[in-house]
């Protein structure tokens, strides 16, 4: 299992490489002068000219692109913000956890409420229960969240004053944001749930379970269950990804000064180092997550575990023949 | 029987057609997208009013006979405005997936048919721009072209490639074993032949259901981008920057926020409805 993990990892490194030449050549080749906007239109050219000097930005691409690569790789260094003038590391760390809470926040509620119903609409196929709730998933799953978003403010906010609208204060700044993008996702979650555990529930050893007299709840807990989780699991680690963009248009529509909207302000203000760490930042975030749900299909699923297993026994034997 | 026997000798996309239609919700979406589709090409004569005529002695109306929908800022008709922003809405959605499964279509074919470093290769390549969550790549893509309608679908179909280029890749995959592609092998069919004439026909099915799927996601990153500043640009008439010009307003007229929306919400719904049935009939040992 170690070394899975230790060869996954090793994978990741590589695709994180190509992240970095991929952002960093989007925002070089995004129009407009840095060096312009720190200094304001009225600047002098000279200034400007000095100033595009220092930054570098008269480099050739690949000579920044290396030394861009060179810094974030061994030193953890990703630029000034042209903006601020502080390192951009600081910046985005400083706005980190708020996104990090949202998307926990959120997948938590869409993991339990997605879960759950899918359960029962799965166990109680074409119930009215099941009906309604296959429906409103369709819907949830059509909605933008942005809209939703909104549509939350002026329904709980606006008319209703029981929750506030924007800002991130206190606890009850969160529930808005983190229902309306857990819901949305839930949706996902549970058609998957539904479809999963529908295909597993026809398989013969639920019927053999049932047949020898097992309570119908532990037969879907602990025999259905834990087989039809894993194309959940894969899609709850792609609603993760998923969450982390759309976090963007969350923390904007309710002003919560996360990571996302950290990005959204500085695109505008064509802050690119800021840009380009922000984007690296919720890029190795997906990836780790997506490695985490590698890990536990490995847990889940004894045969990715086997499988793993007779490699290395297939290896070991190569070594004693070789010997 | 003799029933039977002529739809059967109809072949594989009449047998789908004929699943489809006995699918009332699918047909009913259906339904749904060609109002949609009549209503952008004939929306200057669907629409009550012209989408720019600005209005300024009813500003901000609340829905009423007159403005079905209600007024926005301007005094323009909300209502005639939805039906304009179809148009940018579905051509957005349309041409970015179609740009996404010729270039994804394509990369998958070439690199499922010749496997190896190839396909090594570019694989690889997709997985770093799947690292990348699809938003947030849009988000930087839209940011680094110059907003407008061209660069839009561009972007989308950059951040949606990578999906296409899977789902072709594991269709060949499967096709390229079969016994006809070495039969045309052997009668020296070139491999462009073989990919364009035997292999892509034959992975039709599950392209059309992930563009259908995929058509609803484009339009809704479309809108996403509008709603952030980065797509369409305010004067024009599109959903997601009607959305991001009402937010200002949301605390006293929620109509301006609502019905764009809901005019999204509904394209898309029908596009999901669409696509499964769409998957239902075209492989039904999918159904459950």
């Amino acid at each position: 299992m170690i070394r899975y993990i230790g060869k996954r990892l090793l994978m990741m490194v590589p695709v994180l490489l190509g992240v970095i030449v991929i952002v960093f050549t989007i925002m070089y080749l995004t129009p407009g002068d840095p060096a312009r906007m720190m200094l304001g239109a009225g600047a002098p050219a000279s200034a400007v000219e000095e100033l595009r000097e220092t930054l570098g930005l008269n480099d050739s691409y690949f000579v920044q692109l290396l030394r861009y690569i060179k810094n974030v790789v061994f030193r953890f260094d990703l630029g000034q913000s042209y903006a601020s003038n502080k390192p951009v590391i600081n910046e985005i760390l400083e706005r980190f956890p708020k996104t990090i809470l949202l998307a926990t926040l959120s997948v938590t509620i869409s993991v339990i409420v997605g879960i759950s119903m899918g359960i029962i609409s799965a166990t109680k196929q074409y119930s009215i229960f099941d009906k309604i709730a296959t429906s409103i998933a369709l819907l949830g799953v059509s909605m933008p969240t942005f809209w939703a978003g909104l549509m939350a403010v002026i329904i709980f906010s606006v008319h209703l004053r029981w929750l506030p609208a924007s800002g991130s204060y206190g606890w009850e700044y969160w529930i808005l944001p983190s229902l309306t993008l857990g819901l949305s996702s839930s949706a996902t979650i549970m058609r998957m749930t539904r479809s999963s555990l529908l295909e597993v529930i026809r398989q013969d050893y639920i019927r053999t379970a049932r047949a020898k007299g097992q309570n119908e709840r532990v037969v879907i807990i602990y025999h259905a269950l834990k087989n039809a989780m894993i194309p959940v699991i894969t899609v709850i680690g792609m609603r993760f990804g998923a969450l982390l963009g759309g976090s963007v248009l969350i923390e904007s529509v309710f002003a919560i000064s996360g990571l996302g909207k950290f990005i959204i302000d500085s695109i505008s203000m064509r802050d690119n180092p800021v840009v380009q760490g922000g984007v690296l930042l919720l890029a190795l975030s997906f990836s780790i997550c997506n490695l985490l749900v590698d890990i536990l299909y490995g847990f889940l699923d004894p045969r990715i575990k086997s499988q793993y297993s007779i490699s290395r026994k297939r290896g070991w034997r190569r070594n004693a023949q070789a010997q | 029987m003799l029933k039977r026997n002529k739809k059967t000798k109809k072949g594989f996309w009449h047998d789908a057609w004929y699943r489809l239609r006995k699918n009332k919700s699918a047909m009913f979406a259906l339904f749904i997208l060609g109002l949609l589709v009549i209503c952008a090409i004939f929306a200057d004569y669907i629409a009550p009013y012209p989408y720019s005529l600005q209005d300024y002695n009813h500003t901000f109306e609340f829905p009423s006979r007159k403005h079905l929908l209600g007024t926005d800022n301007f005094g323009r008709d909300i209502l005639s405005r939805i039906i304009h922003g179809s148009r940018i809405s579905l051509l957005v959605g349309f041409s970015s997936i179609t740009t996404a499964i010729i270039f994804g279509g394509l990369l998958g074919a070439v690199s499922g048919f010749y496997g190896g470093k190839v396909d090594n290769a570019l694989m690889r390549a997709m997985d770093i721009l799947m690292a990348i969550p699809g938003m947030l790549l849009a988000i930087s893509l839209a940011a680094a072209l110059k907003p407008g309608l061209t660069n839009l679908v561009i972007a989308i179909a950059i951040a949606d490639i990578p999906g296409y280029a899977r789902v072709v890749r594991a269709a060949v995959l499967t096709i390229k074993e079969q016994e006809y592609i070495e039969a045309s092998q052997c009668i020296g069919a070139s491999d462009g032949r073989i990919i364009f004439k035997h292999i892509l026909p034959n992975c039709l099915a599950p392209i059309i259901v992930q563009a259908t799927l995929g058509m609803a996601g484009a339009i809704l990153s479309a809108s996403a981008l509008s709603f952030l500043g980065l797509g369409i640009q305010p004067p024009t008439p599109e959903w997601g920057s009607m959305l991001s010009s009402a937010r200002q307003y949301i605390r006293s007229y929620w109509h301006m926020t609502a019905f764009p929306g809901l005019a999204i919400m509904i394209t898309i719904f029908a596009l999901n409805i669409l696509g499964d049935g769409l998957r239902d009939a075209l492989d039904p040992r999918l159904k459950n």
